[in-house]
């Protein structure tokens, strides 16, 4: 289908962004790579009364390591993180890349933006998820200046976030960088949003795992940590046995929405054995380092 | 009222002054405006890849891109491959290799592989997979476009030196 009309705006810089967005009020829309707004458009299930461009805006594409600290730029392309061979970025956040493939396909990774994503907030996008396994916090930008979000407070409900209308995205900050790490998801056709979706990182110390965290994603309308699988996986030792155990607990814990992808008792089940695949994943990928 | 933007694209080489609705997604100023309908429109939301083309030398989904965001841009549609009557080398591929039946895909499945061979020249056959999955092909089973796009690297290798 078509779009509905809509006034088109460019901006230059993130002043200039929300100079408009204050302006245009809250039925306006950012658009960056318009991987998902555009379809929603087409489909009309989004009707904004204005886009406001921001792919001219420059200085916003960009990846930093500043100790413990990841920053991504918010337009910087899912691509650009997917093809990094950036050792800032591989010691200790080496998931991110490797997760990066399962977004989307090739096209769509070209031109998709991690601060996009991040605002757009699916309950099984992979930065999402990656967001919440690193304890990140999003930076947005507006009219009262800039505050910083820890990711927790971020995502409200399915496709929303305490962003509000008048803020951009302009950075995402990932922490805790550590050795292991995987994000392992099934969907029926290759490219599609993840039926289910299950992120693990942990470091690993005399054969135990340490400083473990566990996402899970298609298990609700946002991505949800199994705090009570971490608990049980910290400090265990590395051993299959332990993460059979820890996966059979973090599968109970969630109560997962039935839709015609899969029931909630199908989506239980792919998480079981997708965070044990994520085991194997990251202890066989940080053990190659 | 309808808002309407004055913009600049070179695409295939010649360089377009045109007045667009800022919703006319980028594919249908090609199809309309400008008379390029080898970019062909399937399911007009970013899942079948039929409309890629290429903007500044990456693949898009040109009805994913509104026509107002490629201003001052580059872009390369299908039309660009053949010389005259001369198909391509990939296009030539995809020949030799059934990597066609019914056609409606093609023009997509072009653009991905010559966007993919131009910045990484030597993938291997799983990635070359895993690239063409961006595409829907519903009559040839893919091993006929992933034989096409493996040739046409190993050829352009050679031919490099």
């Amino acid at each position: 289908m078509k779009p509905a009309s809509f006034e088109y705006h460019r901006a230059h810089d993130v002043a200039e962004v929300v100079e408009l967005l204050v302006e245009l009020g809250d039925d306006a829309k950012i658009i960056a790579g318009g991987q998902s707004l555009a379809p929603m458009m087409n489909f009309r299930l989004a009707r904004p009364s204005a886009l406001v461009d921001v792919n001219p805006v420059s200085g916003l594409d960009y990846i930093r390591r500043e100790g413990d600290l990841l920053r991504i730029g918010a337009m910087t392309r899912h691509r650009d993180v997917e093809i990094s061979r950036d050792p800032e970025v591989h010691d200790g956040f080496a998931v991110l890349p490797r997760a990066a493939r399962w977004i989307g396909h090739y096209p769509i990774r070209c031109r998709g933006t991690v601060g996009g994503s991040m605002a757009h907030s699916d309950p099984t996008a992979e930065w999402c998820l990656l967001a919440l396994l690193h304890d990140a916090s999003v930076v947005v930008q507006g009219p009262r200046g800039q505050r910083t979000v820890p990711v927790a407070e971020w995502f409200t409900g399915f496709l929303t976030t305490s962003g509000e209308y008048d803020e951009m995205v302009v950075e995402t900050q990932f922490a805790r960088p550590r050795a292991y790490g995987a994000l392992t998801e099934y969907a029926r056709r290759r490219g599609d949003f993840a039926i289910s979706a299950v992120g693990v990182a942990f470091d690993k110390v005399d054969n135990r795992l340490t400083d473990v965290s566990v996402v899970l994603g298609g298990v609700a309308g946002v991505p949800v940590r199994a705090t009570e699988a971490e608990a049980m996986l910290e400090g265990s030792p590395a051993t299959p046995e332990t993460w059979v155990a820890a996966s059979r607990n973090a599968a109970a814990s969630v109560n997962p929405p039935s839709d015609l992808n899969g029931d909630g008792d199908y989506r239980r089940q792919l998480v079981e054995t997708l965070m044990q695949r994520a085991f194997v994943e990251a202890l066989a990928e940080g053990a190659r380092r | 009222m309808k808002d309407q933007h004055l913009v600049t694209m070179r695409v295939n080489g010649r360089e377009h002054e045109l007045v667009i609705e800022s919703r006319k997604t980028l594919a249908d100023v090609l199809r309309q405006d400008l008379g390029l309908t080898g970019t062909h429109l399937g399911c007009e939301h970013g899942i079948c890849g039929a409309c890629t083309v290429l903007m500044d030398g990456e693949p898009i989904r040109a009805c994913l891109v509104f026509g107002v965001q490629a201003d001052g841009r580059e872009l390369r549609t299908v039309e660009s491959l053949a010389d005259g009557d001369e198909l391509n080398d990939l296009q030539q591929a995809f020949s030799k290799h059934h990597g066609l039946q019914c056609g409606f895909c093609t023009p997509g499945f072009l653009m991905l592989g010559e966007a993919y061979l131009s910045t990484n020249p030597e993938p291997d056959r799983d990635e070359v997979r895993e690239v063409v999955s961006a595409n829907l092909c519903r009559c040839t089973g893919y091993q006929g476009i992933v034989d096409a796009v493996c040739e046409v690297a190993e050829k352009r290798k050679v031919s490099r030196g």
